[in-house]
């Protein structure tokens, strides 16, 4: 038992791995620094020792401005975004029992792409300024996320209740759907339209404000506190339906809640930062093979790398190809055709 | 069901004279106002007023590639279908028209190529590279290939691949202008000659696939019991995908990605004339024809005067069919 | 000697990557006879039946058919040689018994030749054999299991091969189709002269029906013979790791497996004894 160090204050009493809890202190430092990099990168270089004396307010007035105003909100929303976005998959991917499930392919993403696309094409005028506060943006995003999740949830219902594989299969259906309506909606609009969509579907933190940081935030801490009063639950999940019935899991309500969690996180996510893909599909599956399927830790393993992932997507997003931004959804999906590759050459070893 | 063997070749030939009807229909129809004795002056008299130039250079070419694209989109649905025991296989869940639209997209908005004969072969590429890559992440694992594991891979590389075909139209804004149209999936506006060059392709496709009905037939009882009655099942597999890539590569490089097609056209099928491959394929392509068809024509009324494309109308009748089988479920 | 075995094995090996499961075996199924693979879960019996029928290439070692390496014969040669019945076989929605039955002729037919006489009455036959000639236009999905094994079975029937293996024909049948099941298999031996290789789960069962039977320890054969001559606690206790006592089967005077447990025991029984025939 050495490998465990239990913990008991009172009622409340878990086991921790050793490794686990190593792993995720140091994949948390790695964020930390990884964010301090990043804000000292970009067309003004800030050195990361100045970035600390900006961030503790201490710093020239000039870095100040540049490291708390412009490039701390869009930073701040990456990692939140790809944690997000990480946990979300890691829940699809218990429910669902199966490693490629993620919010991108279950529709979630999309219906948020659809929704996000009506409203920058039904709020334009003629000059292709919006008639209404972009504000509204978020919320547009965010209500498509939901009602997809819904959406595919009801879909997948019947009197037994809903299995994961009709899920999967109702999910992939409508999300080809909104794709098809979301293309159209495109096309009817004029062309500044289009590409302002396209890059929010393809995914960028880009131009993210403070006020936008401080929305999402709540939103994410409520999901993740839920979130981890579940995590047991979810573990009984990836038993299967009967195995689970049996451990004494309410399976159906269950992933119900999971469900609306996932979509939640995912929403969240896609509100604010776009359409980025294939974190949750990448970030949970890289933690499995790191500290495996225990949920309990899975988890925030999945969640700290999928800020990480996303970190680096928007940093080699704004740096690389200077003067020119490309959104950093394009990245994520660039990694995500490599890692492909890799589970191929995995599984080709085998 | 229709079961004796007569009455499947009646119904086939019944199909055949629809599409000549959804044909001319396609020809006459629209914003434009046809008649038929315009459509035959055309051929006849061409005197190089408006409407004689919309019927052979719009029109026809139009009917004609609705006619040949969704056949062969049917066709390729039908035979993944049953090469994977999967009755949600069809070219654009598992990705395939993802696949082929994102080499043609790369080709035209980074090498700015137009030529079709090159597109063309981007397209077959792209379809190429997407039945490798989603047989293998589906066949990943100790059970080897199951239904759910297929259409999950085949759902991950779709999105894979248009979230890369998004990305590289966000770096070229002049791209995206261009291919946007032909992305959503549309008959309209395309040349002749696109079809003509991809036509030998299509007609390859068509013949062999009847030709392999009877093997499908044998390898849909699984394959231990295939192999058992001596069939070479790997190389059935391997022919059967080379005509998907045909099929559908080649119907992307014609009108780019259209869904649900390829879906419920087999399952139509196979109510109308039961389980019989040898059956099923030829009637996938004549239903698929008359309902792109259909749908085209469709999509010329729905906003007047601008025209909804055709991918988008036969995902708004595809959608509610996709549901009802999904919701039938499939084997685990 | 060559000519009294239907299939041999010399020097086989089977596995997955590293992973032996099959390790240099040398196998003679004697023709005319009905041989049973027994052996433990997971000891490679199945594995073993799949190799005899081309589902599994070996990674070493060869398979001969009727004089002829089977890696190189074309595969529906085989097809007409040696039929298979793979282990819970699924038909697809909708198929009919008389559909089924049909694909059994595949290995006979060709683009031009699509439905001779032959096949016509290999069919009509097949069906009469296995009792199935009322249901032949019943759905293969709406039949009972035991029904359904039959339509199978069939199918293989059809395949007219002198050969037929299967793989555990009984699983997930009550105990009067698994006698139902066995009764038919026997009758093909005896008034067909088929030779019979299956799988068994049941060593009494395998005792009942087989001539031959090929117990397989360790990636090998432990041992081989007619039931009577083999089957001791010994050998149970080998091959699947449990303690029993032998009998005699009070209906055929075959062997008959009792395995010592714990559980109710009546008074006056002297438990430990050896009662051995």
């Amino acid at each position: 038992m050495s490998k465990y160090i239990p913990v008991r204050l009172g009622k409340i009493s878990f086991l921790l791995e050793k490794r686990s809890l190593v792993l995720f202190v140091s994949l948390f430092v790695l964020m930390a620094i990884l964010i301090v990099i990043s804000l000292g990168l970009g067309q003004m270089k800030i050195s990361p020792l100045n970035v600390v004396r900006s961030i503790l307010g201490i710093g020239t007035e000039m870095e100040q401005l540049v490291v708390l105003s412009f490039r701390m909100p869009r930073i701040l929303m990456a990692a939140i975004a790809g944690i997000g976005l990480a946990l979300s998959g890691a829940i699809l991917q218990g429910i669902i029992r199966n490693p490629l499930a993620s919010p991108d392919i279950i529709g979630i993403t999309g219906g948020a792409a659809f929704t996000t696309v009506g409203f920058l094409a039904w709020f334009s005028d003629r000059s292709n300024t919006l008639t209404v506060s972009i504000s509204w943006l978020p919320l547009a995003s965010l209500s498509g996320a939901i009602i997809m999740g819904l959406l595919v949830y009801f879909l997948a219902w019947n009197k037994q209740g809903i299995t994961p594989i009709r899920l999967v299969l109702i999910g992939v259906g409508l999300s080809a759907t909104v794709q098809a309506l979301t293309t159209m909606t495109m096309l009817l609009g004029p062309i500044f339209t289009a590409s302002r969509a396209n890059i929010w579907i393809t995914g960028s933190v880009n131009g993210t404000n403070w006020s936008e940081v401080v929305t999402v935030i709540p939103w994410m801490m409520v999901s993740i506190l839920i979130l981890f009063i579940f995590t047991r639950r979810l573990n009984i999940q990836e038993l299967g339906e009967e195995l689970a019935t049996n451990a004494g899991g309410l399976v159906q309500k269950d992933r119900f809640v999971l469900l609306l969690l996932s979509t939640a996180l995912a929403g969240g996510a896609v509100a604010f930062a776009g359409g980025i893909g294939f974190v949750g599909l990448m970030a949970p599956h890289m933690a499995r093979k790191l500290v495996g399927s225990a949920f309990g830790v899975l988890l925030p393993v999945s969640g700290l790398i999928g800020g990480i992932i996303v970190l680096l997507a928007d940093l080699i997003a704004r740096t690389a190809f200077a003067p020119l931004e490309v959104p950093a959804g394009v990245l994520t999906s660039a990694i995500g055709a490599p890692y492909f590759i890799y589970l191929l050459y995995q599984s080709g070893k085998k | 069901m229709i079961k004796s063997s007569w009455t499947k070749w009646i119904g086939l030939i019944i199909g055949v004279l629809l599409i000549i009807v959804f044909m001319w229909a396609s020809v006459i129809l629209g914003l434009t106002k046809i008649s038929t004795q315009m459509v035959f002056d055309s051929f006849y008299q061409f005197d190089g007023s408006n409407e004689h130039i919309i019927i052979q250079d719009t029109r026809i070419p139009r009917a004609l590639i609705a006619g040949a694209v969704g056949a062969s989109l049917a066709i390729a649905g039908a035979i993944m279908q049953g090469l994977t025991n999967n009755p949600l296989a069809s070219p654009s869940v598992f990705g395939v028209n993802a696949g082929a639209s994102f080499l043609v997209v790369v080709g035209i908005s980074f090498f700015g190529i137009t030529s079709l004969g090159t597109l063309k072969w981007l397209a077959f590429l792209g379809a190429l590279i997407t039945v490798v890559i989603v047989y293998v992440l589906g066949s990943l694992g100790r059970d080897g290939i199951t239904p759910i594991k297929l259409t999950l891979a085949g759902a991950a590389i779709a999105a894979l691949f248009s979230s890369l075909t998004q990305g590289v139209l966000t770096l070229n804004e002049q791209a995206l202008d261009q291919v946007l149209f032909w992305l959503a999936g549309s008959v309209q506006g395309r040349e002749l000659e696109l079809l003509t060059s991809v036509f030998p392709y299509f007609l390859t496709g068509w013949l062999c696939a009847i030709i392999i009905g009877r093997q499908m037939n044998v390898l849909s009882m699984g394959d231990d019991v295939a192999k058992g009655l001596g069939q070479r099942t790997l190389l059935v597999r391997i022919f059967g995908a080379v005509l998907v890539i045909l099929l559908a590569g080649g119907a992307v490089a014609v009108a780019g990605p259209i869904g649900f097609i390829g879906i419920v056209i087999p399952h139509i099928a196979r109510w109308l004339v039961g389980i019989d491959y040898r059956w099923i394929i030829p009637y996938s392509g004549v239903l698929g024809a008359l309902l792109l068809l259909f749908a085209d024509i469709g999509a010329r009324y729905i906003i007047m005067p601008s025209e909804v494309p055709v991918g988008v109308m036969t995902a708004f009748i595809g959608t509610p069919f996709f549901i009802y089988i999904a919701r039938r479920g499939i084997n685990e | 000697m060559e000519e009294m075995d239907a299939i041999s094995t010399n020097s086989l090996t089977l596995g997955y990557g590293e992973a032996k499961i099959i390790e240099e075996l040398d196998l003679a199924i004697p023709k005319g006879e009905i041989t049973v693979f027994i052996g433990s879960n997971g000891c490679g019996k199945s594995t073993l039946l799949r190799s005899l029928a081309r589902l599994l290439k070996p990674q070493k070692g060869s398979i001969v058919l009727d004089g002829n390496e089977i890696a190189h014969m074309p595969t529906k040669k085989i097809a007409r040689n040696l039929a298979i019945l793979p282990q819970s076989p699924t038909a697809p929605e909708g198929l009919t018994v008389l559909q089924l039955v049909k694909q059994g002729r595949y290995p006979y037919q060709n683009w031009l030749q699509q439905w001779s006489n032959e096949d016509e009455n290999a069919v009509i036959s097949a069906l009469q054999a296995t009792g199935m000639s009322e249901l032949a236009e019943r759905k293969v999905d709406s039949l009972s299991g035991g029904q359904r094994q039959r339509a199978w079975i069939a199918m293989t029937l059809a395949q007219d091969t002198d050969i037929i293996l299967l793989d555990e024909p009984t699983t997930y049948l009550d105990m009067t189709h698994q006698i139902d099941i066995l009764d038919l298999l026997y009758d093909l031996n005896q008034t067909e002269h088929r030779t019979i290789v299956m799988v068994l789960h049941d060593l009494n069962l395998a005792c009942r029906y087989a001539d031959h039977i090929v117990a397989i320890q360790d990636k090998q054969i432990y041992k081989q013979g007619e039931p009577d001559e083999i089957i001791t606690p010994e050998l149970v206790h080998a091959v699947f790791g449990l303690r029993c006592q032998v009998t005699c089967d009070p209906i055929c005077g075959t062997p008959l497996c009792v395995p010592f447990s714990k559980g109710r025991h009546l008074k006056g029984v002297n438990h430990g004894k050896s009662l051995v025939r």
